[in-house]
């Protein structure tokens, strides 16, 4: 990598931003907990006492306040990562596309259009 | 001697076994997507390989962030599926190849990857919904499996350049090899998408034709990008395409016929595509 793309990617992990050191070590315990969701008998802890179960994890009160508010963005912000938070969202039946809505404002049908509307945008259209 | 006999590429998001839980295969959402694959199953048909090398990403089944590897090769007897936690039924086991997985390691690491090696891995969505797509009802699986993971979650990733190079490497691996398998290379994931921030729900068409365009003829085309520069072009989990293009590597340098290629906007979040390549 030269000093050039290092800058250039660093500053590509800030703006999307992208789940690197700096993240993945401020999320680690709310990851950790997501990926205890493996478990149904985990799931059904996290059910009985949300509480108990995020104490258990050692959760930081930003990430507790996120996870209690069911605030998607704040829990990114927290360092979670989305393929351990679709485990957490699964607990509560939400899919990919309510994260979606969740994180832009849309409602879910206004989300599932704007994703439609990307067709539109195929350059050429291969036969199968 | 061994020979790579074809290679298999598709998405592997989770809705796609919902879909086929629900036997939604011919609703007019996910038609365009599944009508990709009888040329594929015909194809398998015919072509009867009996191991597959998978190239995906793992989304936090086997792998947790404690230990991340960058590329680890599968040298199980077997590869289970388990609960991912959102609803999924729990696939099939696969059957692997130690004997065949210890020789790719050790040409691997020979070859200076230092690649993480597994006695133990489950395999997910990312390696069960690509076989159910093609040999859907099948009682067991009738190809073994070596599973090759690539960091696809937590940066630093490694380069599509990288990436590229580790499947070259795998081909110069199953080469030597001594045994008369028909194998199978396979890259799963992508295209286009984004799971997560107020990006959330972006995909590129642009790019994706760029990629399926590319990747038969002229692999190194997708190299010039830095993993970064792939995640700001396809969207945070489009960085799958590291998989195809690991696997595209896997075929070796040949000369390649394109027997089958779908792309549909959108399923899921996801824009979807399958491909199917033949040495020709």
């Amino acid at each position: 990598m030269t000093p050039d793309s290092a800058t250039t990617d660093n500053a590509i992990r800030r703006t999307i931003p992208l789940f690197d050191g700096r993240l993945a070590t401020r999320g680690y315990a709310l990851n950790a907990m997501c990926f205890s969701f493996n478990e149904r008998a985990n799931r059904e802890a996290f059910l009985a006492d949300e509480d108990v179960y995020c104490a258990r994890f050692g959760l930081t009160p930003e990430q507790r306040k996120a996870v209690a508010d069911r605030d998607v963005l704040a829990m990114l912000d927290a360092g979670g990562n989305v393929y351990y938070l679709a485990k957490l969202a699964g607990i509560f039946g939400l899919g990919v596309q309510d994260l979606g809505a969740l994180q832009t404002g849309m409602s879910v049908d206004q989300f599932k259009a704007m994703l439609q509307t990307w067709a539109e945008k195929i350059p050429h259209q291969e036969h199968v | 001697m061994a020979q790579i006999i074809g290679g298999y590429f598709t998405s592997h998001v989770p809705g796609i076994g919902g879909a086929i839980l629900r036997g939604d295969q011919q609703t007019p959402y996910w038609k365009p997507f599944f009508d990709g694959f009888p040329p594929i199953r015909a194809w398998l048909e015919q072509a009867k390989p009996d191991v597959a090398v998978v190239f995906s990403n793992d989304h936090g089944l086997n792998f947790f962030l404690d230990k991340m590897p960058t590329f680890a090769v599968g040298a199980a007897p077997t590869y289970d599926n388990a609960d991912e936690g959102w609803g999924l039924p729990v696939y099939k086991s696969f059957t692997g190849h130690p004997a065949l997985s210890w020789h790719v390691i050790d040409s691997l690491v020979r070859d200076e990857f230092d690649i993480t090696t597994c006695q133990q891995m489950l395999v997910d969505h990312a390696v069960s919904i690509p076989f159910e797509l093609v040999y859907p009802g099948a009682e067991s699986w009738p190809i073994k499996l070596i599973p090759i993971a690539i960091n696809t979650v937590q940066y630093p990733l490694p380069s599509p350049k990288r990436c590229l190079a580790l499947g070259r490497a795998v081909h110069r691996a199953l080469q030597s090899w001594g045994g008369d398998e028909r194998i199978l290379v396979c890259g799963t994931g992508g295209l286009s998408h984004q799971l997560d921030g107020p990006r959330a729900g972006f995909m590129n068409p642009d790019y994706d034709m760029f990629c399926l365009d590319n990747l038969a003829a002229n692999p190194d085309a997708l190299t010039g990008h830095t993993a970064e520069q792939v995640a700001e072009l396809a969207g945070t989990q489009g960085v799958e395409i590291l998989n195809w293009i690991a696997a595209r590597g896997a075929m070796g340098d040949v000369p390649l016929t394109q027997i089958s290629r779908n792309y549909h906007i959108p399923i899921s979040n996801t824009a979807a595509a399958s491909l199917l390549l033949e040495p020709a």
